[in-house]
């Protein structure tokens, strides 16, 4: 029986998920600590993520940009380098879908593309800068990418007062416009005709509700049709997430079945074996922060054209989302795909406790801390390994 | 002249906290732990400090008390990275989540929700506030800068007589490039990089609260805001060598005075890019003045 447990305690996937239910023991402990319920508090997170369906649609929506920057971190990770820089990348990939966005009319479709491959072209260079710092002078990815994190937020800050694109008596610049959005449906609620157009149909197909005793029964159809209607103007569903998945099945295939990623991995292993190997080590790190930066600057693209306020504003302090996606792929293993899972693990945490702040006035910061614990035990992974060597010990002795 | 006292009392204002910090980086990275938590201590040492001396009224004891917070947070981070053979960039970042999320919640369950602590009335003195009135000349007032620079800066020299001319520093540094051949030694590898990494929380914790308790007189959220990561950065542009990272500090503190010096109305420059500057300055010292910047060994790999 214990030797089950033991081999089953010594998988990662094991840990991880013990080191998740562990974060929350501690986060429970120090809300009771601080007079706060914990039964009562994460009810209200998980409330807040899964008691209406809108809800898990805000949630995929927050965890899209995070999963996105996960997988950017991840790929850096398995390829030897350390991409901190993912913050700046995705600033960079914001502010060029941003003008692409605002300053270049195009026909729908093609302007959220052409959205998205600017972001990704311009920060996928940004990036490159680091990964040539680091190829020709032996410059340390870390330092320059704490550098370009701050010199891309002050960018940030000067874009945004351009003449040409600064919205009078706001913080920031003009939306991107509608043609350049990747909103599911986006042209139901893109003007208040539309609007009326799309409640006046969805009314149309709900006919009456039938009144069983006097009270009003709807039918599951017409529920079905009131959560999608919810769901529409109330969030900013977008096709983001299907991008990420796409992106996160791609990326695993780079990395899993081709020669490009066999070399970026050889790499990230062992520079001189894979230099004695004959792989162009130089070249390869520059080639792993170019999909690295652009795929953080991918995410940075998404979130300027499916959510809103859609457009870049003044900051005094970095927004994170590429810090958190260092956390989403150490949850994920820096497996892409797991990426996914973990980003979503980290979107409902972080929107579950908006609900728990306003609910019962838990400060959110209690989510920081329950992501940080679990990061902690993922990292401290070998004591599962110890306890189940010492399970496997007790077995012995027994017989 | 105005301009060059006041940009060496911007400068040393600047350095103060960063140099504290990596002197904290450095010792740990010298026993072979890798400590990128370092913003973590900073910011659960910049809270605690606001709040001791804001109850105690007594910025020393605060002052203290930061780096001891410090401590208990390097204390995780040692356990994991020690005992545990944690992957110690992963618990460095754990440190990262919880040191700022347990500040700010701290911050508003004493405080009543708000995320920023009550002014701190008596701060850490200057280091000329002896004088009757410093600031009536431009000497005095500029060159009255806090009494954190010139504990940096003593701590900097101590740190440098530690590391090269005690037998424990030696200790330490054989550690860092080579556990195995310092544990045939008979140097106890654990003990020596616990009591490296307890030696880094303190000093980042008080780093932190020489933001809170001398630049400015609050806790918030925006007092620390990526110094860590600064100091962090300085250690490696310092080539893990005290001096080398006082150096580092000292020229963005500089930097950070061109900002101030060069900025204002009349400025042709946009501010945006004047505050880049530091930035920007670092990437090209590295560049033509550093280069490569090889660490310890063995920094990095449990033991």
């Amino acid at each position: 029986m214990s030797i089950k447990i033991s081999s089953l305690l010594k998988k990662s996937t094991t840990a991880i998920f013990i080191s998740i239910l562990l974060g929350f023991l501690v986060g429970g402990i120090i809300l009771a600590l601080s007079g706060f319920n914990p039964i009562q508090s994460y009810g209200e997170l998980f409330k807040g993520v899964f008691s209406k369906p809108r809800y898990i649609v805000q949630t995929i929506i927050i965890a899209t940009p995070v999963i996105l920057t996960g997988i950017s971190v991840a790929f850096a990770f398995k390829t030897g380098l350390f991409n901190i820089g993912a913050e700046g990348q995705f600033m960079m990939g914001a502010i060029a879908a941003s003008f692409i966005g605002y300053k270049i009319d195009l026909p729908p479709i093609i302007h959220p593309i052409a959205c998205l491959l600017g972001a990704m072209i311009f920060a996928g260079l940004y990036a490159v800068f680091v990964g040539w710092l680091k190829a020709k002078f032996g410059i340390h990815e870390v330092i320059t990418s704490i550098m370009l994190n701050w010199i891309a937020l002050y960018f940030n800050n000067y874009y945004v007062t351009l003449p040409s694109l600064k919205k009078p008596n706001s913080e920031g610049v003009y939306e991107v416009l509608d043609s350049a959005r990747i909103n599911i449906l986006y042209n139901v609620k893109a003007n208040q005709e539309n609007i009326l157009a799309f409640r006046d149909k969805i009314a149309e197909l709900k006919g009456n509700v039938p009144i069983v005793n006097g009270v009003e029964k709807p039918t599951l159809f017409m529920k079905l049709l009131d959560t999608v209607q919810d769901i529409v103007f109330r969030t900013d569903i977008n096709y983001g997430i299907f991008i990420a998945v796409a992106v996160a099945i791609i990326v695993g295939f780079i990395l899993n079945k081709t020669t490009l990623g066999y070399s970026l991995k050889g790499v990230g292993i062992n520079k001189y074996a894979a230099e004695a190997a004959g792989i162009n080590v130089k070249k390869q790190i520059i080639m792993s922060m170019l999909i690295s930066g652009a795929i953080a600057g991918l995410a940075g693209g998404i979130y300027i054209t499916g959510m809103s306020p859609n457009r870049i504003i003044t900051l005094s302090l970095h927004e994170n989302y590429g810090f958190n996606g260092l956390s989403v792929a150490l949850i994920a293993n820096n497996n892409p795909i797991a990426c996914i899972f973990s980003g979503l693990l980290f979107g409902a945490l972080k929107y579950g406790g908006n609900a728990m702040q306003s609910q019962l006035g838990v400060p959110t910061e209690i989510i920081n801390i329950v992501i940080g614990t679990i990061i902690f035990f993922i990292g401290m992974r070998l004591i599962f390994t110890i306890i189940a060597d010492k399970l496997e010990k007790g077995e012995n002795s027994n017989e | 002249m105005n301009n060059i006292l006041l940009s060496i009392n911007i400068t040393l204002m600047y350095s103060a906290p960063l140099i504290l910090a990596a002197l904290g980086g450095i010792i740990s990275e010298r026993s072979g732990v890798v400590n990128i938590g370092l913003e973590g201590m900073m910011t659960i040492g910049a809270l605690v400090g606001a709040v001791i001396a804001y109850y105690t009224q007594n910025p020393w004891l605060g002052f203290i008390c930061a780096g001891l917070a410090g401590c208990a947070l390097a204390f995780l981070h040692a356990i994991a990275s020690i005992k545990f053979k944690a992957d110690q960039t992963i618990s460095g970042l754990a440190m990262n989540f919880i040191g700022p999320g347990l500040s700010l919640f701290i911050c508003k369950a004493l405080f009543g929700g708000t995320n920023t602590s009550p002014t701190v009335t008596n701060k850490i003195p200057k280091i000329l506030s002896w004088m009757q009135n410093p600031n009536k000349n431009i000497w005095t007032s500029n060159l009255n800068v806090d009494s954190t620079i010139l504990i940096a800066l003593l701590l900097t020299f101590a740190m440098w007589y530690f590391l090269y001319k005690t037998k424990l520093g030696l200790r330490v540094i054989s550690v860092g490039e080579n556990p195995k051949a310092a544990a045939t030694l008979g140097i106890n590898v654990h003990k020596v990089r616990y009591f490296c990494v307890l030696a880094s929380g303190f000093l980042a914790g008080i780093g932190g609260a020489s933001c809170s308790l001398a630049i400015i007189s609050v806790f918030s959220p925006t007092v620390i805001s990526g110094k860590g990561f600064i100091a962090l950065a300085a250690v490696i542009f310092g080539k893990w060598t005290p001096q080398g990272a006082l150096g580092a500090c000292l020229l963005f503190g500089f930097a950070q005075s061109l900002v101030v010096l060069l900025g204002g109305n009349e400025s042709i420059i946009p501010s945006q890019f004047l505050s880049m500057l530091p930035y920007i300055l670092t990437i090209i010292v590295l560049v033509l003045f550093v280069g490569k910047s090889v660490g310890p060994k063995a920094s990095g790999e449990p033991f």
